[in-house]
């Protein structure tokens, strides 16, 4: 398990005054303090780690935010943003000494401007709230975390969220143009907007994915691109998972970047078989879905390039969708996976590293090693094209002692992730999950050099002040 | 450049420079071969540290669409390397040398990122920026760091590989540097829409963008820009990059989208090559020696309006690239043209940056906005935090820091 700082008994002896002062600021109705209204926002996606928080302001403004900031900061108090509350690796957990203030009602799309491709949103708009304010124009917003439904923006900026697409079209990072920040000192600043450069430093790269580390971002502009003609996948079963991963690498090779480059291994197959009967080929080791876009001549164009690429692969099965119904029965169990390995299991760990494309076999090999060593099934989902490895760790939660190995299982792999050349996290962020870890990826000079642009944000260490950075040293100067 | 120019050989020798002169306080002047040594304020150094010695691809791997490379290797060299592997670098970085003068030695990648200068592909495909994966880089007390790494989705940590990327070195020197990088197309073609105003070539870019044709390049050139690349009359061009297959469809597609705008023509592969080219190193402006030259960055919608807004202050020469968000402009040397430019920035809610004017000039205005005081204090900050004794560029951004 992992350790939480101990909180601050001086701040939970004023726990009414500061209750109070945040009424105050941000208006009684969008300051939580009832027990039992705040046990929603005791955890997030990763729900194996619980704290009941002090307080939780859901303000309707970006003044009432800076209010809020000015005043916690001025009283040493710590603060916990959080979105949707949807990340995977602990990003939106509180604290017992710390106030929880959430953009969930900020979630007003304020412009759509189709001549400028660009959509300027509050911060509690959810990630498929975008795209449905311009889909009825032919157009979309890009990255398409698997959890788009619910996550809203700032939480998507936090962790610099991708999804399946991002081969084609890049992460939050690359889709957006600016934002209105607050910073724990309860400064509103503006960085970027309509323009495409920044005359400065690069803030809006630097925020990005910093997990709430720097302040609380409460608007949010971002890029919208026109949707291709029309897309279509195609399924490809192998016989081994390193044919399959020289198939990936001769996609690649041959100039064709497809939307969508997404490879499971035989326990996620049979999972999703088991659950969404898409017709997934139950005799392969492994399995490619890939997804084109263009007109129609274009598609069938591609499709029988990639075709002509796997046959050199000795593929056990290829189905090429030849509409958009058959493309959505492909998609249908991948994108029902996660859903698919809760029922083959009480609990599973969902991890989030990158490797090296190159290194899949590699990987699936020592995966299953350590399956093996730990006697825990893995299964696996790949964002193939750009690396980013989803090994879901098969559990049961009622049981600690296999709680403890899945977490030492999942450490083992992200470790491994780095040994090839990887990182720990591709899309969900570092939260406490991989907290302790981060010194297996940077050396001390490199954490000290980022732990001190953090302070530059942040002095007295208030923010988010028990994620990212290994807790030992956090906090101290 | 009088500054005396250390080059070490390797990282471990410009961590030491950077070392010793922190220790004794000096600053100094970074580059790779000082080709952009005119874009930005002029550095007040005694000394300089060049990354030119540090040379060499450390990593290519076509199949992982990713390529490192030491800071000091020439950008042609890895634009070389890509295209033997049939790739390319995705921002299309400019070679600014007939604009900003020929400097020491060919550009390096060290210092296409450091200054994140892109090319039009930016409109579509993203900035220099956009595409850095992973950097080493020595900070301002002279400690090797490194963020970011070689796969194209991290999030670990803070990513201080962007906040260097545009750094233009006031934070620490990049001495490795790893890039995403996209197959090269198979054919490129250019539609033209031939004299078009501003405000009519804009709506034809914006179009253009807007359509399902994947367009990468969205440039208008008015007329005595376009008659520098040869063309007869203003020229709007969108330029579509493909699998030589798909070409004819979506030109003539887009072409049916201008039927309206009075009509296009298709500009082949070649042809295509040259104008984009000579478009991305800034070729059309037609900058005098003695010339002051501007960026302005603002939302596309609001590139006609800059553009005439400037025409009527001063004798601008000028084109407009990244569907009207980025308008190149060059003019005299003189306050009123600066404010001319600034005041058009500022109206349409953008930005600009001075690219070229001789040092005094330079030195005596601004050559981006002041930022506002709650932001100027986290710049401030920053540089601190990886350079507390200011001694990397110092003045190179802005006054003082």
């Amino acid at each position: 398990m992992l350790a939480m700082p101990e909180p601050d008994p001086t701040v939970l002896a004023r726990r009414e005054s500061i209750v109070a002062a945040l009424r105050a600021r941000a208006g009684a109705a969008h300051v939580i303090a009832e027990p039992l209204r705040l046990k929603p926002y005791e955890t997030d996606g990763f729900t194996a780690y619980k704290r009941i928080p002090l307080a939780v302001v859901l303000p309707e403004t970006t003044a009432q935010v800076a209010a809020c900031l000015r005043y916690c900061h001025e009283q040493g108090i710590r603060v916990v943003p959080r979105a949707a509350g949807t990340s995977l690796s602990g990003g939106a957990l509180p604290l017992e000494d710390a106030v929880v203030i959430g953009v969930a009602r900020m979630n007003r799309i304020l412009e759509v401007s189709l001549e400028d491709r660009l959509a300027r949103v509050e911060a509690g708009v959810t990630n498929i709230g975008i795209t449905r304010a311009v889909e009825g124009e032919g157009f979309f917003y890009a990255p398409d975390p698997s959890s788009q439904l619910a996550c809203m923006i700032a939480g998507n900026v936090a962790m610099n969220s991708g999804g399946a697409h991002c081969l084609k079209y890049g992460v939050t990072a690359n889709n957006l143009l600016g934002v209105t920040m607050v910073t724990i000192e309860g400064d509103v600043i503006e960085l970027g907007g309509g323009h495409l450069d920044t005359p400065g430093y690069d803030w809006l790269g630097l925020i990005t994915g910093s997990e709430g580390q720097l302040g609380i971002v409460t608007e949010v502009t971002v890029r919208i691109l026109r949707a291709a003609e029309g897309a279509r996948a195609m399924l490809v079963g192998f016989g081994a998972t390193d044919v399959a991963g020289a198939a990936v690498a001769d996609i690649i090779a041959s100039g064709i970047i497809p939307v969508a480059l997404e490879f499971m291994d035989r326990p996620c197959i049979h999972a999703c078989e088991a659950f969404a009967h898409a017709g997934y080929p139950l005799d392969a080791e492994a399995l490619l879905i890939v997804e084109v876009e263009g007109s129609e001549a274009e598609q069938d164009a591609l499709l029988d390039r990639l075709k002509a690429i796997c046959a050199r692969h000795n593929p056990t099965t290829v189905r090429v969708a030849r509409n958009a119904e058959e493309s959505a029965a492909i998609w249908k169990g991948r994108k029902g996976a996660f859903g698919a390995v809760g029922r083959i299991s009480p609990d599973y760990l969902c991890m989030d590293g990158t490797i090296p494309p190159g290194s899949l076999p590699e990987a699936m090999r020592r995966i299953g090693t350590l399956s093996a060593n730990y006697g825990l099934q893995v299964a696996n989902v790949f964002h193939a094209g750009d690396g980013n490895l989803h090994p879901l760790i098969l559990f049961d939660a009622n049981d600690p002692e296999s709680f403890r190995r899945a977490e030492m299982l999942g450490a083992d792999i992200l470790r491994l992730c780095v040994e090839l050349g990887g990182c720990l996290t591709g899309e969900h962020g570092v939260g406490i999950e991989k907290r302790d870890l981060m010194t297996a990826q940077f050396n001390a000079t490199d954490l000290a050099q980022q732990k001190r642009v953090k302070r530059a944000f942040d002095p007295r260490w208030l923010l988010n002040p028990h994620k990212v950075f290994p807790l030992d040293t956090a906090g101290t100067a | 450049m009088s500054a005396e120019t250390i080059a070490p050989a390797d990282e471990a020798g410009i961590a030491a420079a950077i070392g010793a002169a922190h220790a004794a306080g000096t600053p100094l002047a970074v580059w790779g071969n000082a080709t952009k040594a005119a874009f930005g304020r002029p550095v007040q150094a005694a000394g300089a540290v060049s990354v030119r010695n540090l040379t060499g691809i450390t990593l290519y791997s076509p199949a992982e669409l990713v390529i490192a490379a030491r800071a000091g290797t020439p950008v042609a060299e890895i634009e070389a390397a890509l295209a033997a592997k049939g790739q390319h670098l995705i921002a299309e970085p400019p070679d600014l040398s007939a604009l900003m003068g020929p400097g020491e030695g060919p550009p390096t990648l060290g210092g296409a990122v450091a200054c994140n200068l892109s090319g039009p592909r930016r409109i579509a495909l993203g900035a220099m920026r956009d595409h850095v994966l992973g950097v080493r880089a020595v900070n301002g007390t002279g400690e090797v760091i490194t963020s970011g790494g070689r796969v194209l989705k991290n999030v670990t940590g803070l990513d201080l590989a962007k906040l260097l990327t545009g750094a233009r070195g006031t934070l620490a020197v990049l001495t490795e540097v790893t890039l995403k990088v996209l197959p090269a197309p198979e054919r490129t073609a250019t539609v033209m829409l031939r004299g078009l105003d501003p405000a009519r070539a804009v709506a034809a870019l914006s179009a253009g963008l807007g359509s399902p044709y994947g367009v990468t390049g969205a440039a208008h050139l008015p007329a005595a820009a376009a008659a520098r690349v040869g063309l007869p009359a203003a020229a709007t061009l969108l330029r579509i990059e493909e699998f030589a297959d798909f070409i004819p469809y979506r030109t003539g597609r887009l072409a049916e989208t201008f039927a309206a705008h009075g009509g296009s023509e298709v500009l082949d592969h070649e042809a295509s090559l040259a104008l984009w080219r000579a478009v991305r190193d800034a070729a059309p402006l037609g900058a005098a020696p003695e010339d002051a030259v501007w960026r302005v960055s603002v939302r596309p919608s609001a590139g006609a309006e800059v553009a005439e807004a400037l025409a009527r202050g001063f004798e601008a020469k000028l084109f407009l690239d990244w569907g009207g968000g980025l308008i190149w402009v060059a003019g005299p040397a003189t306050e009123a043209a600066h404010q001319a430019v600034t005041a058009a920035a500022r109206a349409a809610g953008g930005t600009f940056w001075l690219m070229r004017a001789d040092a005094g000039f330079r030195a005596a205005v601004g050559h981006l906005p002041e930022e506002p005081p709650p932001l100027a204090a986290l710049t401030r900050r920053v540089k601190a935090a990886f350079d507390p004794k200011g001694i990397l560029n110092p003045g190179r951004i802005f006054a003082g820091l």
